[in-house]
């Protein structure tokens, strides 16, 4: 499988290593009075839906950057894939 | 009295180690210093700024290599690793942090790495046996992260098709050198 990297192009996935959803850059707020409860949804729950999947990878063993990649997880199609840094600071993150 | 302290190379000798295989010459290069710069949060712009007054150049773009004497490679987003000759420039962290201090973070590498200069007209068919970079389609100053025999290495082109620079962990680097040398032999 190629991983086609803004940066870099295509890059064979061998490079790569998988951790899972994207939804994983919204960390809950830790001081909140319900964090326990939001932490617990945070570190377990995922949805599983067919089709299309936002998913973090990382590029290990290339520029060491964090990707999030758009995947067709029945048709293992990647259908857009965009730094992670960029994906963050769009949703208001501070990096 | 006691003997003054003399450095080793990764193979632990003195001299640097050459090999040469067939129309392949893999020389290591003990004889280069490295510090890595990564600029700090929201201090790109002043370090681009900054960075001529050391380099002579711009720093380059991604998978790019620039600079004279002293020269950067683009390692990922804002990061490079910075090379220049170890007998002139032994303190080539210090100097960099003088100068790009303010907007960069600065650390020394140079005992932390090994550098192999790949040189000869089977530099690629070497290449392409080890590592899945299209090491055919690579130009003078582009330089590339990759794996071989699974560690990972810097893969610099000096000369389009036939001198390459591979910087490796110096942690590994015999394993490398093993990899090198013998899939170098094994060449038709």
């Amino acid at each position: 499988m190629l991983i086609p990297h803004p940066l870099l192009g295509p890059r064979d996935a061998q490079e790569f290593t998988y951790l899972g959803d994207a939804a994983l850059i919204d960390r809950p707020d830790g001081l909140a009075a319900d964090a326990a409860e939001r932490f617990f949804d945070y570190g377990y729950l995922r949805d599983n839906p067919p089709g299309e999947h936002r998913e973090l990878w990382f590029h290990e063993q290339g520029d060491r950057s964090w990707l999030v990649v758009t995947r067709n997880i029945t048709t293992h199609e990647i259908v857009r894939v965009e730094l992670a840094r960029d994906v963050a600071l769009a949703r208001g993150r501070g990096r | 009295m006691a003997e003054a302290l003399a450095p080793l190379t990764v193979f632990g000798k003195t001299e640097a180690r050459l090999d040469r295989i067939g129309a392949l010459s893999i020389a290591e290069r003990p004889d280069i210093a490295l510090a890595s710069l990564a600029a700090r949060r929201e201090r790109l712009t002043s370090l681009e700024a900054a960075a001529p007054a050391v380099l002579g150049t711009a720093l380059p773009g991604v998978s790019r290599v620039a600079g004279g004497t002293i020269r950067a490679f683009w390692t990922g987003p804002a990061q490079w690793l910075v090379e220049a000759p170890y007998d002139t420039h032994e303190d080539l962290a210090a100097v960099l942090k003088q100068n790009l201090g303010g907007d960069a973070s600065i650390t020394e590498q140079s005992d932390g790495w090994c550098a192999f200069d790949i040189e000869g007209d089977a530099t690629i068919a070497l290449l392409e046996r080890l590592c899945a970079a299209d090491t055919r389609a690579m130009t003078p100053g582009d330089v590339l992260r990759t794996t071989i025999e699974h560690m990972g290495c810097f893969l610099i082109c000096e000369q389009a098709g036939h001198a390459f620079r591979l910087w490796t962990a110096r942690s590994s680097a015999l394993s490398l050198h093993h990899a090198l040398t013998t899939v170098a032999a094994a060449l038709p």
